[in-house]
């Protein structure tokens, strides 16, 4: 083990994704693994699937890791039965998150996760702006927003966070001072606010492409908009686009993504899921068939290796620690970053230095340009 | 060969006047070229010049006609080579001034003739292609009789194409221009009229033996620069170089001296034997001196030992290159070239991409400027606006005397023209009822930008344009800095008439600020006379600059887009700790060509 990640608590990693693809429908924008079609018993097959690897990767695992994380895709769009078999092979967790798209969400499958001990939803909300959800090509309707938090309530959940995606085409600040505000008395325990990644080549971007460019200036205002917006609510701006309510008797961070802020090692089953483990880190292959025929055999499915040296680990605990509001220990990332920069950033006031040198921060300023601070930062 | 049976002469002609066809027409008459072996335009041997239609150094080429030696010397046809011109000239008793008869005469005709007049060479006047539906081979010939005071009716109508009327050229030149009247038994003297490099053999010389005889092996020495060397071989070129032991008073030939560098034979300087020296070189040599500089950098820097061995390499063949090497904070590492006029410049240039696949990039052309920095100090040239004192006593810039034609109903925009660019009308003539010849006097700072190309497009292409230096006068001119975070950047210096400083100025940095990228904090974009600002501008501090979300599977790519991130960052340039990429340099230079 290098010394470029703070210590595991106990053998095997933490901190575990599931990645279930299925999904209605694809919406314009997205560029994660999806599978839309349905066909036979897919869903069932794939849970038997993501058992078994996880069975062949178990001593990678902590027997009981603090996070487990079900992302998709839609999770809550894959087969009941199908659902409920993978909690009862999962290992038990600290946190355990589950993905849901607001139209998904029932009282039966509010119960069912309740049942199988999920402690947190990610609501993908995106946006109580009907047109704006159109654009999107989001199936729910701002009621069924509304109606998903008031169910996922009623079922006892009290850490819900919301997606919001800010920057859609035709978007205006008027609209996103609505969206913010809607969140907000939806009173989630969490809330993560990404700017539109239009990437280039979807079949989104290929639509809307002269509206994204016009919108490009206003995005400075809109990012600012949230950050104000939320932190004058009383929510504590965690990680660039991370939000939680500040409570003194929880940590409301999602203690998964924090993990990867915090260079830990993470498990990832399913098709295009990602691990890194000790060192190396692997990506499955994409293809559903494939996934399903390997793992059909007992084998591993097919997978992209990288391994990462010291240094590339070291630039990654900067590159994701900056993302967070606490100051980024620089014990064995002295090599990473470029002193002179240090300097020079701290002077700009975007950077501070604390604890005589043993710690590094971002002003508020800092994070706002985080990307282009840290590009200068590394060595 | 008896003197009395050798003509030497050249051909006079604007551009697409028909020179190269008429001398393709005369070696194939005089069986110099077999028919099957004639290929288009066979003197202009450069890609460059082939693809143009101009030449652009000239060679010389031998003939036989009816018992008689006939040396045709070619002439580079532009402005930039009038040195040039004269000395091959000077190697003539006699040149065809030829004009389309189409078109008429042309300003180039007309500079050109005018130095034909001066070295007294006999004038032979051919109006070319007559063939064509629109000629006026009458008004074409009566323009050209009343330029060289002849007769109309002796001059010669003549379709190179068709070769109509060739051989009456060859007679012609055996009828009326004089045979070469050197002494064969005085000290050898011959004029270098052009040089060239070949990789095997070294310098090759052309030249004109004027008095007394060459042979091979003999020594010799270049008078005016006092570079000797042995003759490996003499020869003439027919249009293959045909070695030959001797070179008598008279003839036309080459020398293969073995030198590896270029400019130590210049054109001009005369060629005798050290055996039996001369006492007096050849009237005329004169140094040539480049009027027009640029800064070249390589796109990339990591090719500037390419762009050194280019320049090296090309100024084998081209004695009046000029460079040195150049530093510049926001450019690099690069060199500072001078040239004898624009053509040359963008030969230069176009023969670096072409010839040896380099991506330049060129500044803003600026002329030599005569600077006295205190009162009575000496006076020092400048040839880089970075170079200039801020501050200074007096200013002399170089003026030239231009010849515009064109059709009559031009002659307004033309003085428009003139008149923007400062220039000062000297006469007009109207050559025919519906040609005018215009002269101005220009500041030649006001020529190397645009001139040539608002001529053209305000004449909708029938201005011919001739220009000659006419010395320096004094200017009231300015230095002009562009500040980016209160630094100057040293490459868009200008040296400018006060008068046009606040326009140029202000253009410059609002093209600069669309250029440079919004950075962590506000940059000021300034132009300045010495501590002045006349000019302001700001690129606004970025106010976001983030990857939008970074989770457990796209780590690894958002690695990336930040290694990426940062090796652009380090192709930028650093100016006032500003980051400034190449490109707004590049486009702030280009705002010449489309202002």
């Amino acid at each position: 083990m290098g010394d470029a990640g703070p210590p595991q608590t106990g053998p095997g990693a933490q901190h575990l994704y599931v990645h279930l693809p299925f999904c209605a429908h694809r919406c314009g924008y997205c560029d994660f693994v999806t599978v839309t079609r349905r066909a036979g018993d897919e869903h069932g097959r794939y849970v038997d699937a993501l058992l078994t690897e996880l069975e062949l990767e178990r001593s990678h695992l902590a027997a009981g890791p603090q996070s487990i994380f079900l992302g998709g895709g839609t999770p809550t769009f894959t087969e009941p039965a199908a659902l409920a078999r993978l909690f009862a092979g999962l290992p038990p967790a600290g946190e355990l998150t589950v993905e849901a798209n607001p139209e998904t969400v029932t009282p039966a499958l509010a119960a069912l996760l309740r049942e199988h001990g999920v402690n947190r939803i990610s609501l993908g909300a995106q946006s109580f702006q009907p047109h704006l959800l159109e654009t999107l090509e989001r199936l729910a309707t701002p009621a069924a927003v509304r109606a998903a938090v008031a169910i996922l309530r009623g079922a006892g959940f009290d850490n819900v966070s919301l997606d919001l995606i800010y920057g859609i085409p035709g978007q205006t600040r008027d609209d996103l001072e609505r969206d913010l505000a809607e969140a907000l008395a939806l009173e989630p325990e969490h809330l993560s606010a990404y700017e539109l990644e239009a990437k280039p080549g979807t079949r989104f971007t290929g639509a809307h492409e002269a509206e994204l460019e016009r919108q490009a200036e206003a995005l400075e205002d809109f990012f600012e908009r949230v950050v104000a917006t939320l932190a004058g609510a009383g929510y504590r701006w965690y990680e660039t686009a991370n939000f939680c309510r500040a409570d003194s008797t929880r940590d409301l961070r999602a203690q998964h993504n924090l993990g990867y802020w915090q260079g830990r090692d993470y498990l990832g089953l399913g098709i295009g899921a990602v691990s890194t483990i000790s060192g190396l880190r692997w990506r499955n292959a994409r293809s559903l068939p494939r996934y399903l025929a390997a793992l059909g055999r007992g084998d591993r499915p097919e997978r992209e290796q990288e391994p990462l040296d010291d240094a590339t680990r070291a630039v990654e605990r900067v590159l994701l620690g900056l993302r967070l509001d606490e100051p980024l220990a620089l014990s064995g990332l002295d090599r990473a970053l470029n002193q002179a920069a240090v300097a020079r950033l701290e002077r700009q006031g975007l950077a501070r230095v604390l604890d005589g040198g043993a710690r590094l921060a971002l002003t508020e300023r800092g994070r706002f340009l985080g990307g282009g601070v840290t590009a200068e930062l590394l060595a | 060969m008896d003197q009395a049976h050798i003509r030497n002469f050249s051909i006079i002609a604007h551009i697409d006047h028909g020179k190269s066809t008429l001398a393709d027409r005369i070696l194939q008459l005089t069986d110099t070229v077999a028919d099957r072996d004639m290929k288009e335009q066979l003197l202009d041997s450069m890609e460059l010049e082939r693809e143009r239609g101009i030449t652009i150094k000239a060679q010389a080429v031998r003939v036989l006609w009816k018992g008689h030696q006939l040396n045709l010397i070619d002439t580079p046809g532009h402005v930039d080579f009038t040195y040039e011109v004269s000395r091959s000239l000077q190697a003539c008793e006699g040149a065809l001034l030829v004009v389309d008869a189409a078109q008429g005469i042309e300003a180039q005709t007309l500079a050109n003739a005018y130095l034909a007049i001066e070295n007294n060479l006999e004038i032979v006047p051919v109006v070319n292609k007559i063939d064509l539906p629109q000629a006026d081979p009458d008004g074409a010939a009566a323009e050209i009789a009343e330029l060289v005071g002849d007769d109309p009716d002796n001059v010669l109508r003549i379709s190179a194409k068709t070769g109509q009327g060739v051989e009456d050229v060859l007679d012609a030149i055996i009828e009326r221009t004089p045979p070469p009247v050197g002494d064969p038994d005085a000290p050898a003297r011959a004029l270098i009229f052009d040089s060239s490099y070949d990789q095997y053999r070294g310098v090759i010389a052309f030249v004109r033996v004027v008095d007394g005889r060459f042979e091979t092996r003999d020594s010799l020495r270049a008078m005016a620069q006092g570079t000797r060397f042995e003759a490996e071989e003499l020869g003439f070129l027919s249009p293959d170089r045909r070695p030959v032991k001797v070179l008598e008073a008279g003839e036309v030939g080459y020398v293969v001296t073995g030198l590896k560098d270029v400019s130590k034979l210049r054109v001009g300087d005369t060629l005798t034997a050290e055996q039996r020296a001369a006492a007096e070189p050849l009237p005329g040599y004169k140094e040539v001196k480049p009027m027009v500089f640029a800064g070249l950098f390589p796109t990339d820097s990591d090719e500037y030992p390419e762009l050194r061995d280019a320049l090296e390499r090309l100024k084998l063949n081209d004695g009046a290159l000029f460079y040195e090497p150049e530093t510049s904070q926001a450019l690099g590492f690069g060199f500072r070239c001078g040239f004898l006029g624009l053509l040359h410049m963008e030969i230069v240039r176009e023969r670096l991409e072409r010839e040896f696949d380099l991506d330049l990039l060129v500044t803003a052309p600026n002329v030599a400027y005569r600077v006295q920095p205190r009162p009575d100090a000496d006076w020092l040239e400048v040839r880089n606006p970075a170079d200039m004192p801020r501050e200074f006593e007096a200013v002399e810039e170089p003026y030239i005397r231009a010849s515009v034609i064109v059709p009559k109903e031009y002659v307004g925009v033309v003085m428009e023209l003139c008149n923007e660019r400062r220039g000062s009308f000297d006469h007009l003539e109207y050559l025919s009822e519906q040609r005018v010849h215009l002269v101005y006097e220009l500041p030649l700072g006001e020529i190397v930008l645009d001139f040539y190309d608002q001529l053209k497009s305000r004449t909708r292409g029938y201005a011919s344009f001739d220009y000659d230096m006419s010395g320096f006068r004094p200017g009231t001119l300015v230095r002009v800095d562009v500040l980016v975070a209160g630094e100057p950047v040293d490459a868009l210096s200008l040296i400018i008439h006060r008068e046009f400083a606040y326009d140029r100025g202000k253009l410059l940095v609002e093209r600069l600020r669309k250029e440079i990228p919004r950075q962590f904090f506000d940059v000021p974009i300034q132009a300045a006379i010495g501590a002045r600002v006349i000019a302001r501008e700001t690129v606004k501090a970025k106010r976001k600059d983030v990857l939008a979300k970074c989770y457990g599977g796209d780590i690894s790519r958002k690695r990336k887009l930040l290694e990426k991130q940062k090796k652009g960052k380090k192709r930028m340039k650093q100016v006032g700790g500003v980051d400034v990429p190449q490109e707004a340099f590049l486009a702030v230079l280009n705002l010449d060509t489309d202002r």
